[in-house]
């Protein structure tokens, strides 16, 4: 396992990740397969091109899925990922890398949890945020037993 | 302008409950979603290496309950038969961990309902509340997705 990070570890500004991910036309059918999700403009070209589209695109829910690997790394096993929120604007297509990165913004003490608010969001080789977000972690302190 | 779909009369379906499914989570299909997002942590993937961990086994990576699907409420709205559908993202809370052998249902509801003007004509916005309950009555998380019809 990696590192684990503490509350104390972290400050607003702290930067998370980047996490980058090479996805493939095979990638797309084996989450289609795992998820059940069998939309057609996910693994079938000629459908997607039909629906006005460039090609097959990722499906938003495995980017969502890459953002939680952000996180759950992010968090450690002591950690937990409490909150996950994430927006599709943009379109990505496999073949084009994609990077998985967040900041910390916030921490807070709620309840004797040690949380930490972040703003993540996955960026295309150009550089164009398709899919931002938010996320709550509740990280181990130093100060506290956990 | 008024809506010309999501009238009053489409509104008071808001709340309305889809069909609930329960689901044995399998180890397997944790493990094969894992690997879908390409995700090599041991929690999601080596039960002998979780085992070591505070959560005692393996458990389900953050988006896993996307596998477990459930109908969505029967919502009737007065568009054309062939529209199409976009997936505008999900918001997540998550309260216990989802682990191997649990047995976990499935419920959505309608959570509101909009309407916007796009580009290509109105736009539907259906927010659908999910929540995911294992055997022992414990909410393990929540999804708020929004569903776009146009």
């Amino acid at each position: 396992m990696a590192r684990q990070l503490y509350f104390e570890d972290v400050e607003p500004g702290f930067e998370i990740g980047p996490l980058e991910k090479d996805p493939t036309t095979q990638q797309l059918v084996k989450y289609a397969g795992a998820s059940g999700d069998f939309y057609q403009i996910h693994y079938d070209k000629d459908f997607a091109i039909a629906n006005k589209l460039p090609g097959v695109i990722l499906h938003g829910a495995l980017k969502n899925g890459f953002l939680g690997q952000l996180m759950t790394d992010f968090a450690g096993e002591h950690g937990w990922l409490r909150k996950l929120s994430v927006q599709y604007r943009g379109m990505d297509v496999p073949g084009v890398r994609i990077v998985c990165k967040g900041r910390v913004v916030k921490k807070r003490v709620e309840n004797g949890q040690h949380l930490v608010d972040c703003e993540i969001w996955l960026e295309n080789a150009k550089g164009e945020k398709t899919t931002p977000g938010t996320a709550t972690v509740a990280l181990p302190s130093r100060g506290a037993s956990h | 302008m008024a809506n010309r779909i999501v009238d009053e009369e489409a509104r008071k379906q808001i709340g309305t409950v889809g069909e609930a499914r329960t689901y044995d989570v399998e180890r397997g299909a944790i493990r094969r979603f894992a690997e879908a997002i390409g995700d090599p942590n041991p929690l999601f993937n080596d039960e002998q290496q979780a085992r070591k961990t505070r959560f005692g086994g393996m458990i389900a990576p953050p988006t896993f309950c996307r596998s477990l699907g459930s109908p969505i409420p029967n919502v009737k709205l007065n568009m054309p038969a062939a529209f199409r559908g976009l997936d505008g993202g999900s918001d997540w809370e998550y309260f216990q961990p989802i682990r191997p052998g649990d047995r976990i249902t499935v419920q959505s509801k309608l959570a509101d309902l909009r309407e916007a003007e796009g580009r290509l004509g109105p736009m539907v916005f259906m927010v659908i509340e999910t929540s995911y309950t294992n055997q022992f009555g414990e909410l393990c998380a929540t999804q708020r997705s929004t569903a776009i019809r146009y």
